[in-house]
């Protein structure tokens, strides 16, 4: 089932939302919420997705059983998204014309919900609390979750706002109950309240700043800019607590050259931003690469170019980050696609970057930045996380050096590294080309072997870069591909399709660069017809795939309006690319 | 190694200079050993970061922990350092054209947050690297390659800059005085915050207007103006507005009542952040950090 709430922005829908979501989760149902946005913080449209299940969910859904509407303009909008039997809760006073919603089998629920809010709370802000209490009202869910989720919420705010929300909420829920509740076919019923048993509600962007703390992430500097400002924001809520600098920057450029600075004098540290400021970026990325230091950079895509569509998603750097350099550059690229992999690679991307001293981007996009999907807590396992400091000298290494080389030419390419303030271990480095000691050079031959030794890093990086992951049939008719955020609506798409006798599956690549040729190129060799699903206007994954391996994809689905896949639009480009019967 | 055995050698690179004859980076280099000397500050206790430019190459000309990084972009990476480790003196080097055109942005934000690193402005008033272009600190009229019919705009004024936007101690030194260059170089690594320090630095190859001696006719001394006041910032910008007359060398404002950066950073009283723990107070926090969530 799928509820949407929507409404202009400063209306709560973001907050009633959030607040539903928890409601339900902490019911022991499973919830996967799209949040869609404008870039302006009064007015325009809004809406928040929910959709709950018993079981696990990994995407939206077109079809939407319940609307909340905090105005004329969203019933207007998504009325034709309601399924036949599905409802509208909206206030009264907007007037909607209730007889033409039940010609479209819509039954009509208006609700005096800024009276209510008004009359019983003291302020017409409470319509959001009211209408989560008439959503309660009306599915037959537990008013207690309610009351549960308004007590956490408002804690911080005193017994008098609880009280009061409290109040508007019951009201809320009597009215609907009261009035509609009979007529609406679509329940929910909490299926465990034990509080030890909840399990978290999360976007990927709280993952990627948790796995980064928890993989030992001591400094980040970032310069706000949607969507990548939430991981900044997670770790700066907890930087005091655990002994972390946050410095919030003059602009992009000195995001990444803090990052650098910190991870040169020693501890981990990263920068977050979007394609915008990732392209004030680049100048520094050559400077990490040629001077050997680690450097974490959490990419968040939105829709480009330029300022493009800030709030809204797309894929559209991938080529962009593989190659952006002054130069040719090592660096390592991971698109998690699911929030467990946002908080895994919090962690890893930090251990690869110490490991070859090169950056690490991790590629996100808005979507998975904004999801906001329960997960069990066991996913988020602490004490599987390994740390990997790679050639990092301790003081005891140092005491025994004397003729210390920061950028030693060695088989692998990396060369030990010294973090300074030791005696031994006093050196230069410089973003020209340099000799093994780091002093500035010219010479071919040094230059050659300069190149080569960095270069080389490539070799063993491809050994830790992940294969895709098959999903799905093993011998399969058609094959989609895809990366980042479109995991869950592929995924549920293969599922749909093989329910309905399909032989398909999914391959889906996480480890992006170095492209990962020799663990693709089996899967994407035995394949029938793949069918590339990418949020962008020219198919970068398998431009980057035909490249890497001189396979292209039979057929591309792609999608760049800034709105993400769902499931039933996968499957009818499907039909309609591939030429099938789904 | 003890103290006691800190010369200029002790700083000695095997590095060769490719700077001119008779630069004006070379009394810098100099007078910046004999600061660390003078002070018994070891090679490992000192980061240099500069920018790019014949100046920024100073990193290579010394022995220390250098950070010879990109043309514009010092400030940030020394100010990163330091908060990391802010045990180490950390100074950042750069040119006219680097540290107050391309890296200008960094410039203004670095001194409003007062963190306590010293910047040593290379100012010729031209660019000498690219071989003789002009510069944000090129007098108007000046005339170069880039410039043909004479520059049609405002220098920069470092101090100035310096002054209104809140460093809290901002000198004037000159290549033509060494003595008075590392007595300046000393007394802005003492000092708590952000120290400017502009120095004159006559390039002998592409700048044949602000010369040794053009200098040597302007320069005096600012201490001695019978009204000194450096803790006074409204004499500093009258101080700082001297430029076509006479130039005032020494140091021009000081402020000792502010806090640094790194002072005001939660994170950091525990210590150097670089000696802090990695991750175990939030390994043994998990259970709390994901019941946030729920």
């Amino acid at each position: 089932m799928t509820i949407k709430i929507g409404g202009e922005a400063g209306m709560g829908v973001e907050s009633g939302g959030a607040g539903l979501t928890k409601a339900l989760s902490r019911g022991g149902l499973y919830v996967f919420a799209l949040q869609d946005y404008m870039s302006r913080i009064r007015g325009g449209h809004n809406f928040f997705q929910i959709r709950v299940s018993t079981q696990e969910l990994f995407t939206h859904s077109d079809d939407v059983h319940l609307l909340i509407a905090f105005t004329k303009d969203c019933i207007e909008r998504h009325k034709h998204e309601i399924v036949k039997g599905g409802a509208i809760l909206y206030d009264e006073s907007l007037g909607y014309d209730a007889a033409s919603l039940k010609e479209l089998g819509i039954l009509a629920c208006p609700i005096p919900l800024v009276k209510l809010a008004t009359e019983i709370g003291g302020h017409r802000i409470m319509a959001n609390t009211c209408a989560l209490g008439a959503t309660a009202g009306l599915t037959g869910y537990d008013f207690e979750r309610i009351k549960d989720i308004i007590e956490t919420n408002f804690k911080k705010k005193g017994e008098e706002v609880i009280a009061k929300n409290l109040a508007v909420a019951k009201a809320g829920y009597d009215a609907a109950h009261k009035n509609y509740a009979a007529n609406y076919q679509y329940k929910l019923e909490p299926v465990n309240t034990d509080p030890a048993k909840r399990r978290m509600v999360l976007h990927g962007n709280q993952a990627i700043g948790l796995g980064a703390i928890a993989g030992g992430c001591k400094f980040i500097s970032a310069y706000p800019m949607t969507p990548g400002t939430s991981i900044f924001e997670y770790i700066t809520a907890h930087a005091n607590k655990y002994g972390i600098v946050s410095k919030q920057t003059e602009d992009e450029l000195a995001a990444i050259l803090f990052a650098i600075g910190a991870n040169h004098a020693g501890v981990r540290a990263m920068t977050c931003t979007s394609g915008g400021g990732f392209s004030l970026m680049v100048e520094a990325l050559g400077l990490a690469s040629i001077t050997e230091t680690p450097v974490v950079i959490a990419e968040v895509q939105r829709g480009g170019p330029s300022t493009g569509l800030p709030t809204r998603t797309e894929q559209p750097d991938l080529e962009f980050v593989i190659s952006a350099s002054q130069g040719e550059t090592p660096r390592i690229v991971l698109a998690p696609s699911t929030i467990e992999e946002c908080f895994e690679m919090g962690w890893r991307a930090f251990n690869l970057a110490e490991k070859y001293q090169c950056p690490v981007i991790i590629l996100s996009d808005l979507y998975l930045s904004s999801q906001l999907r329960t997960i069990d807590k066991s996913r988020f396992d602490f004490s599987k996380i390994k740390i990997n400091r790679g050639q990092l000298l301790t003081k005891e290494q140092l005491d025994k050096i004397s003729d210390y080389k920061r950028h030693a030419i060695t088989d692998s390419g990396i060369s030990p590294r010294a973090i300074p303030g030791h005696p031994n271990g006093v050196y230069v480095t410089t973003s020209d080309e340099h000799t093994e000691y780091g002093y500035a050079v010219e010479e071919a031959e040094v230059r050659n072997k300069m190149m080569e030794k960095r270069m080389r890093k490539y070799e063993a990086m491809m050994e830790d870069m992940r294969g895709p992951e098959l999903y799905g049939d093993k011998d399969a008719e058609f094959t989609f591909i895809g990366w980042g955020s479109t995991y869950g609506s592929i995924r549920e798409a293969v599922d749909r399709l093989r329910k309905n006798g399909m032989k398909v599956n999914f391959l889906k690549f996480a480890d992006l660069w170095p492209f990962p040729e020799a663990k693709a190129r089996p899967f994407l060799e035995k394949a029938k017809h793949l069918v590339a699903v990418e949020n962008n206007f020219t198919g970068q994954l398998a431009n980057v795939i035909r490249k890497c391996t001189g396979i292209g994809v039979n057929s591309k689905i792609l999608k760049y309006s800034g709105r993400p896949f769902s499931p039933e639009e996968i499957m009818a480009n499907f039909k309609e690319e591939a030429k099938v019967n789904v | 190694m003890s103290n006691a055995t800190l010369t200029l050698d002790t700083f000695l690179s095997p590095e060769y200079s490719t700077w001119c004859p008779g630069c004006g980076d070379f009394p810098i280099l100099r007078c910046l050993k004999e600061a660390l000397v003078a002070q018994e500050i070891q090679p490992h206790q000192v980061m240099i970061v500069s920018g790019i430019g014949c100046g920024s190459k100073v990193p290579y000309y010394i022995r220390t922990n250098g950070y010879n990084s990109l043309h514009g972009r010092a400030l940030p990476i020394a100010q990163a350092m330091k908060l990391v480790n802010h045990k180490m003196h950390v100074i950042a080097v750069t040119g006219d054209g680097d540290g107050l055109g391309i890296g200008g942005n960094h410039f203004l934000h670095a001194m409003r947050r007062n963190p306590n690193i010293t910047h040593i402005v290379q100012n010729n008033q031209v660019y000498g690297l690219t071989k003789g272009q002009t510069s944000p600190t090129s007098d108007k009229g000046y005339v170069t390659s880039t410039s043909p019919d004479g520059s049609i705009e405002n220098p920069v004024n470092p101090i100035l800059m310096g002054v209104a936007g809140g460093a809290t101690f901002v000198a004037r030194t000159s290549s033509g005085d060494p003595k008075h260059m590392t007595d300046i170089i000393i007394r802005a690594m003492k000092h708590k915050g952000f120290s400017l320090i502009d120095v004159l630095q006559p390039c002998v190859t592409f700048n044949k207007v602000n010369t040794y001696q053009w200098y040597k006719q302007k320069v005096y001394k600012v201490e001695t103006d019978p009204d000194y006041k450096p803790n006074d910032k409204l004499w500093a910008f009258k101080k700082s507005l001297e430029w076509d007359e006479k130039i005032p060398i020494g140091v021009i404002y000081q402020d000792t009542t502010q806090a640094t950066y790194e002072d005001q950073v939660a994170a950091l009283k525990e210590g150097p952040l670089v000696n802090q723990d990695f991750n175990e107070k939030v390994v043994a926090n998990q259970a709390k950090l994901l019941e946030a969530f729920c």
